[in-house]
Protein backbone atom coordinates (compact mmCIF):
# COMPACT_ATOMS: atom_id res chain seq x y z
CA UNK A 1 0.00 0.00 0.00
CA UNK A 2 1.38 3.36 -0.83
CA UNK A 3 2.27 5.55 1.79
CA UNK A 4 2.38 9.23 -0.34
CA UNK A 5 0.03 11.65 0.42
CA UNK A 6 -0.33 15.46 -1.24
CA UNK A 7 1.79 18.62 -0.54
CA UNK A 8 0.77 21.66 -1.86
CA UNK A 9 2.39 24.52 -0.94
CA UNK A 10 1.26 28.10 -1.67
CA UNK A 11 2.17 32.10 -1.96
CA UNK A 12 0.32 34.65 -1.92
CA UNK A 13 1.32 35.24 -5.37
CA UNK A 14 1.80 31.74 -6.98
CA UNK A 15 1.50 28.40 -6.01
CA UNK A 16 5.24 27.14 -4.58
CA UNK A 17 5.14 23.84 -4.68
CA UNK A 18 2.88 20.91 -5.42
CA UNK A 19 3.80 16.91 -5.16
CA UNK A 20 2.18 14.25 -5.20
CA UNK A 21 4.73 11.73 -3.62
CA UNK A 22 5.66 12.71 -0.25
CA UNK A 23 5.47 10.46 2.20
CA UNK A 24 6.36 12.66 5.22
CA UNK A 25 6.42 16.02 6.73
CA UNK A 26 7.99 18.12 9.13
CA UNK A 27 6.75 20.96 9.85
CA UNK A 28 7.83 23.65 12.56
CA UNK A 29 4.33 24.03 13.97
CA UNK A 30 3.65 26.70 16.69
CA UNK A 31 3.36 24.48 19.72
CA UNK A 32 6.48 21.96 18.72
CA UNK A 33 7.92 20.55 15.52
CA UNK A 34 4.99 17.76 14.02
CA UNK A 35 5.78 14.75 11.30
CA UNK A 36 2.72 14.09 9.42
CA UNK A 37 2.26 10.71 7.74
CA UNK A 38 -0.63 9.48 5.43
CA UNK A 39 -3.80 9.38 6.92
CA UNK A 40 -3.46 12.41 9.86
CA UNK A 41 -6.38 13.20 11.31
CA UNK A 42 -7.67 16.11 10.21
CA UNK A 43 -5.39 19.60 11.72
CA UNK A 44 -4.93 23.42 11.05
CA UNK A 45 -1.96 24.93 12.89
CA UNK A 46 0.45 27.19 12.45
CA UNK A 47 4.01 27.91 12.15
CA UNK A 48 6.49 29.42 13.51
CA UNK A 49 9.91 30.22 11.95
CA UNK A 50 11.30 27.40 11.33
CA UNK A 51 12.52 24.49 9.01
CA UNK A 52 10.01 22.51 7.11
CA UNK A 53 11.39 19.10 6.13
CA UNK A 54 9.87 17.12 2.96
CA UNK A 55 10.16 14.07 2.39
CA UNK A 56 9.61 11.95 -1.25
CA UNK A 57 10.86 8.92 -3.29
CA UNK A 58 12.94 11.40 -5.09
CA UNK A 59 14.65 12.44 -2.05
CA UNK A 60 14.72 15.29 0.94
CA UNK A 61 13.92 18.91 0.41
CA UNK A 62 14.35 21.59 2.81
CA UNK A 63 12.91 24.90 3.40
CA UNK A 64 12.93 27.89 5.82
CA UNK A 65 9.73 29.34 6.79
CA UNK A 66 8.93 32.18 8.43
CA UNK A 67 4.95 31.90 9.27
CA UNK A 68 2.38 29.84 7.56
CA UNK A 69 -0.96 27.86 8.28
CA UNK A 70 -1.33 23.97 7.71
CA UNK A 71 -4.23 22.46 6.63
CA UNK A 72 -4.32 18.54 6.25
CA UNK A 73 -7.46 17.10 5.00
CA UNK A 74 -7.87 14.62 2.74
CA UNK A 75 -4.57 13.28 2.67
CA UNK A 76 -3.67 16.84 1.28
CA UNK A 77 -1.10 18.90 3.36
CA UNK A 78 -1.92 22.50 2.18
CA UNK A 79 0.68 25.17 3.63
CA UNK A 80 -0.07 28.74 3.16
CA UNK A 81 2.70 31.09 4.00
CA UNK A 82 3.72 34.81 2.59
CA UNK A 83 7.56 33.62 2.84
CA UNK A 84 9.46 30.57 1.81
CA UNK A 85 12.98 29.65 0.75
CA UNK A 86 14.22 26.85 -0.20
CA UNK A 87 17.25 26.19 1.62
CA UNK A 88 19.60 25.41 -1.39
CA UNK A 89 18.78 28.73 -3.08
CA UNK A 90 18.85 30.43 -0.33
CA UNK A 91 20.61 33.85 -0.38
CA UNK A 92 23.17 33.97 2.60
CA UNK A 93 22.82 38.22 1.88
CA UNK A 94 19.18 37.68 2.83
CA UNK A 95 19.69 35.64 6.09
CA UNK A 96 22.20 37.72 7.82
CA UNK A 97 20.86 40.98 6.53
CA UNK A 98 17.04 39.44 8.80
CA UNK A 99 19.12 38.17 11.53
CA UNK A 100 20.54 41.47 11.97
CA UNK A 101 16.68 42.91 11.61
CA UNK A 102 15.44 40.91 13.80
CA UNK A 103 17.80 41.24 16.36
CA UNK A 104 17.03 44.64 16.17
CA UNK A 105 13.57 43.62 16.93
CA UNK A 106 14.15 41.76 20.24
CA UNK A 107 16.18 44.32 21.94
CA UNK A 108 12.91 46.42 21.58
CA UNK A 109 11.40 46.89 25.27
CA UNK A 110 7.98 46.50 24.57
CA UNK A 111 7.66 42.98 23.68
CA UNK A 112 5.00 40.52 25.11
CA UNK A 113 6.01 37.07 25.43
CA UNK A 114 4.46 35.54 22.26
CA UNK A 115 6.23 37.80 19.69
CA UNK A 116 9.63 37.11 22.61
CA UNK A 117 9.42 33.80 21.73
CA UNK A 118 8.60 33.89 18.06
CA UNK A 119 11.61 36.57 16.85
CA UNK A 120 14.23 34.48 19.45
CA UNK A 121 12.97 31.10 17.38
CA UNK A 122 13.47 33.00 14.46
CA UNK A 123 17.03 34.10 15.58
CA UNK A 124 17.79 30.76 16.42
CA UNK A 125 16.80 29.25 12.84
CA UNK A 126 18.90 32.04 11.05
CA UNK A 127 21.68 31.48 13.09
CA UNK A 128 21.59 27.66 12.58
CA UNK A 129 21.34 28.38 8.90
CA UNK A 130 24.49 30.46 8.79
CA UNK A 131 26.21 28.86 10.46
CA UNK A 132 26.14 25.63 7.96
CA UNK B 1 -14.48 75.41 -46.45
CA UNK B 2 -11.55 73.52 -44.76
CA UNK B 3 -8.40 74.33 -46.98
CA UNK B 4 -6.85 71.35 -48.49
CA UNK B 5 -3.42 72.26 -46.25
CA UNK B 6 -5.09 72.35 -43.37
CA UNK B 7 -7.39 68.94 -44.31
CA UNK B 8 -3.48 67.70 -44.29
CA UNK B 9 -2.34 68.59 -41.25
CA UNK B 10 -5.77 67.34 -39.21
CA UNK B 11 -5.19 63.86 -41.07
CA UNK B 12 -1.49 63.86 -39.55
CA UNK B 13 -2.63 64.68 -36.26
CA UNK B 14 -5.19 62.08 -36.04
CA UNK B 15 -2.93 59.61 -37.16
CA UNK B 16 -0.58 60.11 -34.85
CA UNK B 17 -2.72 59.94 -32.14
CA UNK B 18 -3.85 56.32 -33.19
CA UNK B 19 -0.27 55.71 -33.44
CA UNK B 20 -0.44 56.48 -29.43
CA UNK B 21 -3.44 54.50 -28.57
CA UNK B 22 -2.53 51.56 -30.96
CA UNK B 23 0.93 51.36 -28.85
CA UNK B 24 -0.82 51.59 -25.58
CA UNK B 25 -3.21 48.75 -26.16
CA UNK B 26 -0.68 46.76 -27.32
CA UNK B 27 1.29 47.63 -24.01
CA UNK B 28 -1.96 47.00 -21.90
CA UNK B 29 -2.18 43.79 -23.68
CA UNK B 30 0.94 42.03 -22.90
CA UNK B 31 0.62 43.91 -19.18
CA UNK B 32 -2.96 42.18 -19.65
CA UNK B 33 -1.43 38.76 -19.82
CA UNK B 34 0.51 39.43 -16.84
CA UNK B 35 -1.80 40.73 -14.29
CA UNK B 36 -4.31 37.66 -15.80
CA UNK B 37 -1.61 35.08 -14.68
CA UNK B 38 -0.95 36.70 -11.28
CA UNK B 39 -4.70 36.69 -10.64
CA UNK B 40 -4.72 33.35 -11.47
CA UNK B 41 -2.21 32.19 -9.29
CA UNK B 42 -3.35 34.31 -6.81
CA UNK B 43 -6.39 32.29 -6.32
CA UNK B 44 -5.27 28.68 -4.87
CA UNK B 45 -4.15 30.98 -1.56
CA UNK B 46 -6.83 33.09 -1.27
CA UNK B 47 -9.27 29.89 -1.73
CA UNK B 48 -7.26 28.00 0.91
CA UNK B 49 -7.80 30.66 2.99
CA UNK B 50 -11.30 30.89 3.07
CA UNK B 51 -12.04 27.51 3.71
CA UNK B 52 -9.90 27.28 6.33
CA UNK B 53 -11.53 30.07 7.99
CA UNK B 54 -14.83 28.76 6.90
CA UNK B 55 -13.70 25.34 9.06
CA UNK B 56 -12.74 27.54 11.91
CA UNK B 57 -15.51 29.24 11.87
CA UNK B 58 -18.15 26.31 11.81
CA UNK B 59 -16.14 25.12 14.28
CA UNK B 60 -15.66 27.25 16.79
CA UNK B 61 -17.67 26.64 20.36
CA UNK B 62 -18.12 29.87 22.27
CA UNK B 63 -19.73 32.24 19.68
CA UNK B 64 -20.03 34.91 21.98
CA UNK B 65 -16.73 35.86 22.46
CA UNK B 66 -15.46 35.11 18.71
CA UNK B 67 -13.24 37.55 17.60
CA UNK B 68 -14.55 41.14 16.92
CA UNK B 69 -13.06 40.89 13.27
CA UNK B 70 -15.26 37.82 12.73
CA UNK B 71 -18.24 38.45 14.52
CA UNK B 72 -18.16 42.83 14.72
CA UNK B 73 -18.82 45.27 17.11
CA UNK B 74 -22.30 44.48 17.53
CA UNK B 75 -22.79 48.29 15.96
CA UNK B 76 -23.28 49.56 12.61
CA UNK B 77 -22.64 53.09 13.37
CA UNK B 78 -19.47 53.83 11.65
CA UNK B 79 -18.59 52.70 7.91
CA UNK B 80 -15.32 52.50 6.50
CA UNK B 81 -15.12 52.15 2.74
CA UNK B 82 -11.62 51.24 1.09
CA UNK B 83 -12.53 52.30 -2.73
CA UNK B 84 -9.27 50.40 -4.68
CA UNK B 85 -8.49 52.36 -8.20
CA UNK B 86 -5.75 52.80 -10.08
CA UNK B 87 -3.27 55.32 -10.58
CA UNK B 88 -3.01 56.06 -13.68
CA UNK B 89 -6.11 57.38 -16.08
CA UNK B 90 -7.05 56.67 -20.20
CA UNK B 91 -8.66 53.08 -19.20
CA UNK B 92 -12.25 53.42 -20.05
CA UNK B 93 -14.76 53.47 -17.39
CA UNK B 94 -12.68 51.21 -15.08
CA UNK B 95 -11.83 54.03 -12.19
CA UNK B 96 -15.61 55.83 -13.21
CA UNK B 97 -17.48 52.34 -12.61
CA UNK B 98 -16.12 51.59 -9.03
CA UNK B 99 -16.54 55.24 -7.98
CA UNK B 100 -19.81 55.27 -8.96
CA UNK B 101 -20.40 51.93 -6.94
CA UNK B 102 -19.10 53.17 -4.47
CA UNK B 103 -20.81 56.65 -4.05
CA UNK B 104 -24.07 54.75 -4.62
CA UNK B 105 -23.23 53.02 -0.96
CA UNK B 106 -22.24 56.09 0.26
CA UNK B 107 -25.70 58.06 -0.40
CA UNK B 108 -27.04 54.90 1.35
CA UNK B 109 -24.99 54.78 4.01
CA UNK B 110 -25.59 58.06 4.74
CA UNK B 111 -29.43 58.40 4.33
CA UNK B 112 -29.72 55.65 7.38
CA UNK B 113 -28.11 58.18 9.31
CA UNK B 114 -24.84 56.26 9.56
CA UNK B 115 -21.52 57.87 9.75
CA UNK B 116 -18.73 57.37 6.77
CA UNK B 117 -15.23 57.31 6.39
CA UNK B 118 -13.23 56.39 3.04
CA UNK B 119 -9.68 55.16 2.47
CA UNK B 120 -8.96 55.33 -1.34
CA UNK B 121 -6.26 53.26 -2.46
CA UNK B 122 -5.09 54.52 -5.87
CA UNK B 123 -4.95 58.07 -6.95
CA UNK B 124 -7.41 58.48 -9.22
CA UNK B 125 -10.20 57.55 -6.95
CA UNK B 126 -9.02 60.14 -4.48
CA UNK B 127 -9.29 62.56 -7.64
CA UNK B 128 -12.73 62.32 -8.25
CA UNK B 129 -13.60 61.74 -4.53
CA UNK B 130 -12.33 64.60 -2.94
CA UNK B 131 -14.83 67.12 -4.49
CA UNK B 132 -17.63 65.47 -2.92
CA UNK B 133 -16.46 63.68 0.07
CA UNK B 134 -13.51 65.89 0.98
CA UNK B 135 -14.30 65.62 4.57
CA UNK B 136 -15.09 62.10 5.10
CA UNK B 137 -11.71 60.79 3.49
CA UNK B 138 -9.35 59.94 6.59
CA UNK B 139 -6.89 58.56 4.60
CA UNK B 140 -5.26 57.97 1.12
CA UNK B 141 -2.73 55.17 0.06
CA UNK B 142 -0.91 55.09 -3.25
CA UNK B 143 1.81 52.17 -5.09
CA UNK B 144 2.54 54.31 -7.27
CA UNK B 145 5.99 53.75 -6.53
CA UNK B 146 6.15 49.82 -7.03
CA UNK B 147 6.01 48.96 -10.14
CA UNK B 148 4.10 45.67 -9.66
CA UNK B 149 1.40 44.31 -7.14
CA UNK B 150 3.16 42.78 -4.39
CA UNK B 151 1.54 41.23 -1.04
CA UNK B 152 3.72 43.65 0.47
CA UNK B 153 1.69 46.52 -0.21
CA UNK B 154 -1.80 44.56 0.25
CA UNK B 155 -0.19 43.62 4.04
CA UNK B 156 0.10 48.22 4.51
CA UNK B 157 -3.07 48.92 3.77
CA UNK B 158 -4.71 45.94 5.96
CA UNK B 159 -2.54 46.97 8.65
CA UNK B 160 -4.16 50.43 8.45
CA UNK B 161 -7.06 49.31 8.90
CA UNK B 162 -6.97 46.80 11.52
CA UNK B 163 -5.09 49.15 13.15
CA UNK B 164 -8.13 51.43 12.93
CA UNK B 165 -10.07 48.69 13.39
CA UNK B 166 -8.74 48.13 16.88
CA UNK B 167 -9.01 51.75 18.16
CA UNK B 168 -12.98 51.24 17.56
CA UNK B 169 -12.82 54.07 14.89
CA UNK B 170 -15.10 52.07 12.75
CA UNK B 171 -17.92 48.84 12.60
CA UNK B 172 -17.96 47.94 9.33
CA UNK B 173 -15.64 47.56 6.49
CA UNK B 174 -16.57 47.71 3.01
CA UNK B 175 -14.04 47.33 -0.08
CA UNK B 176 -14.47 48.34 -3.31
CA UNK B 177 -12.58 46.93 -6.91
CA UNK B 178 -13.51 45.77 -9.88
CA UNK B 179 -13.70 41.74 -10.31
CA UNK B 180 -12.39 41.08 -13.28
CA UNK B 181 -14.48 38.66 -15.69
CA UNK B 182 -13.11 38.98 -19.03
CA UNK B 183 -11.21 41.71 -20.90
CA UNK B 184 -14.27 43.47 -22.08
CA UNK B 185 -16.77 42.68 -18.84
CA UNK B 186 -15.56 44.24 -15.05
CA UNK B 187 -17.50 43.96 -12.36
CA UNK B 188 -17.72 46.32 -9.61
CA UNK B 189 -17.75 44.60 -6.47
CA UNK B 190 -18.64 45.63 -2.74
CA UNK B 191 -17.12 43.25 -0.76
CA UNK B 192 -17.97 43.36 3.48
CA UNK B 193 -14.42 42.42 4.74
CA UNK B 194 -15.14 43.03 8.92
CA UNK B 195 -17.15 41.86 9.90
CA UNK B 196 -16.85 38.69 8.20
CA UNK B 197 -20.02 37.88 6.27
CA UNK B 198 -20.21 34.47 6.32
CA UNK B 199 -19.54 32.72 3.32
CA UNK B 200 -22.51 31.05 0.93
CA UNK B 201 -21.58 27.88 1.01
CA UNK B 202 -22.94 24.93 -0.98
CA UNK B 203 -20.64 22.39 1.56
CA UNK B 204 -22.95 22.95 5.00
CA UNK B 205 -23.16 19.44 5.70
CA UNK B 206 -19.57 18.72 4.82
CA UNK B 207 -18.41 19.66 8.18
CA UNK B 208 -14.78 18.64 9.30
CA UNK B 209 -13.78 17.44 12.83
CA UNK B 210 -10.57 19.23 12.97
CA UNK B 211 -8.04 18.86 15.81
CA UNK B 212 -6.40 22.72 16.58
CA UNK B 213 -3.51 22.88 17.83
CA UNK B 214 -3.63 25.67 19.45
CA UNK B 215 -7.24 26.66 20.18
CA UNK B 216 -9.22 27.88 17.69
CA UNK B 217 -9.87 30.99 18.86
CA UNK B 218 -5.85 31.41 19.33
CA UNK B 219 -5.63 30.55 15.60
CA UNK B 220 -8.60 32.69 14.49
CA UNK B 221 -7.34 35.85 16.06
CA UNK B 222 -3.98 34.65 14.09
CA UNK B 223 -5.80 33.98 10.76
CA UNK B 224 -8.22 36.92 10.26
CA UNK B 225 -5.89 39.94 10.12
CA UNK B 226 -3.87 37.64 7.59
CA UNK B 227 -7.12 36.63 5.82
CA UNK B 228 -7.60 40.83 5.48
CA UNK B 229 -4.33 40.96 3.91
CA UNK B 230 -5.61 38.65 1.72
CA UNK B 231 -8.67 39.65 0.48
CA UNK B 232 -7.27 43.49 0.01
CA UNK B 233 -4.06 41.64 -2.09
CA UNK B 234 -6.89 39.66 -4.21
CA UNK B 235 -8.92 42.54 -4.69
CA UNK B 236 -5.60 44.39 -6.06
CA UNK B 237 -4.93 41.41 -8.35
CA UNK B 238 -8.43 41.46 -9.30
CA UNK B 239 -7.69 45.30 -10.04
CA UNK B 240 -5.07 45.56 -11.97
CA UNK B 241 -6.41 42.92 -14.15
CA UNK B 242 -9.38 44.75 -14.92
CA UNK B 243 -7.27 47.92 -15.12
CA UNK B 244 -5.67 46.17 -18.26
CA UNK B 245 -8.26 44.85 -19.65
CA UNK B 246 -10.39 48.22 -19.26
CA UNK B 247 -7.55 49.85 -20.83
CA UNK B 248 -7.09 47.56 -23.06
CA UNK B 249 -10.76 47.94 -25.08
CA UNK B 250 -10.47 51.80 -24.49
CA UNK B 251 -7.90 51.97 -26.15
CA UNK B 252 -8.81 49.38 -28.78
CA UNK B 253 -11.82 51.54 -29.23
CA UNK B 254 -9.61 54.99 -29.96
CA UNK B 255 -7.83 53.35 -32.40
CA UNK B 256 -10.83 52.09 -33.99
CA UNK B 257 -12.36 55.27 -34.04
CA UNK B 258 -9.20 57.25 -35.23
CA UNK B 259 -8.89 54.86 -38.21
CA UNK B 260 -12.40 55.75 -39.18
CA UNK B 261 -12.07 59.47 -38.97
CA UNK B 262 -8.55 59.61 -40.72
CA UNK B 263 -11.16 57.51 -43.68
CA UNK B 264 -13.35 60.43 -43.56
CA UNK B 265 -10.96 62.95 -43.58
CA UNK B 266 -8.83 61.73 -46.61
CA UNK B 267 -12.25 61.07 -48.79
CA UNK B 268 -12.89 64.95 -47.99
CA UNK B 269 -9.68 65.99 -48.63
CA UNK B 270 -9.30 63.78 -52.28
CA UNK B 271 -13.16 65.61 -53.09
CA UNK B 272 -11.67 68.84 -52.46
CA UNK B 273 -8.74 68.65 -54.49
CA UNK B 274 -10.87 66.96 -57.32
CA UNK B 275 -12.92 69.66 -57.16
CA UNK B 276 -10.02 72.70 -57.28
CA UNK B 277 -8.89 70.19 -60.30
CA UNK B 278 -11.93 70.79 -61.74
CA UNK B 279 -12.66 74.01 -61.39
CA UNK B 280 -8.96 74.85 -62.38
CA UNK B 281 -9.75 73.22 -65.72
CA UNK B 282 -12.78 74.65 -66.07
CA UNK B 283 -11.27 78.21 -65.90
CA UNK B 284 -8.43 77.02 -68.39
CA UNK B 285 -11.32 75.73 -70.74
CA UNK B 286 -13.54 78.77 -70.44
CA UNK B 287 -10.14 80.21 -71.06
CA UNK B 288 -9.40 79.12 -74.05
CA UNK B 289 -13.17 79.55 -75.37
CA UNK B 290 -12.89 83.23 -75.02
CA UNK B 291 -10.16 83.76 -77.20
Amino acid sequence: MSEEFKLEIVNPEKSFLSKEDVTEVLVPAYEGDMGILKDHISIISFLKPGILKVFSKSGEDKYYVEDGIIEFKDNTLSILTSSIFSLDKIDRSYVSQSLSDTEKLLSKEDLDDQSRFLISQKIDVLKSINSN
Amino acid sequence: MASLDDLKKRILSVKSTQKITKAMKMVAAAKLKRAQENAEKGRPYSEKMNNIILNLSNGISDKENAPKLLAGTGNEKVHLCVVLTSDRGLCGGFNSNIIKKAKAYFSKITSEGKNLKIITVGSKGYDQLKRQYNDKIVNKISFKDSKNINFFDAEKVSKIIIESFQKNEFDVCTIFYNKFKNVITQIPQAQQIIPLKSYETGNENEKDNYEFEPEEDEILGNLLPKNISTQIFKAMLENSASEQGSRMSAMDNATRNAGEMVDKLTIQYNRSRQAAITKELIEIISGAESL
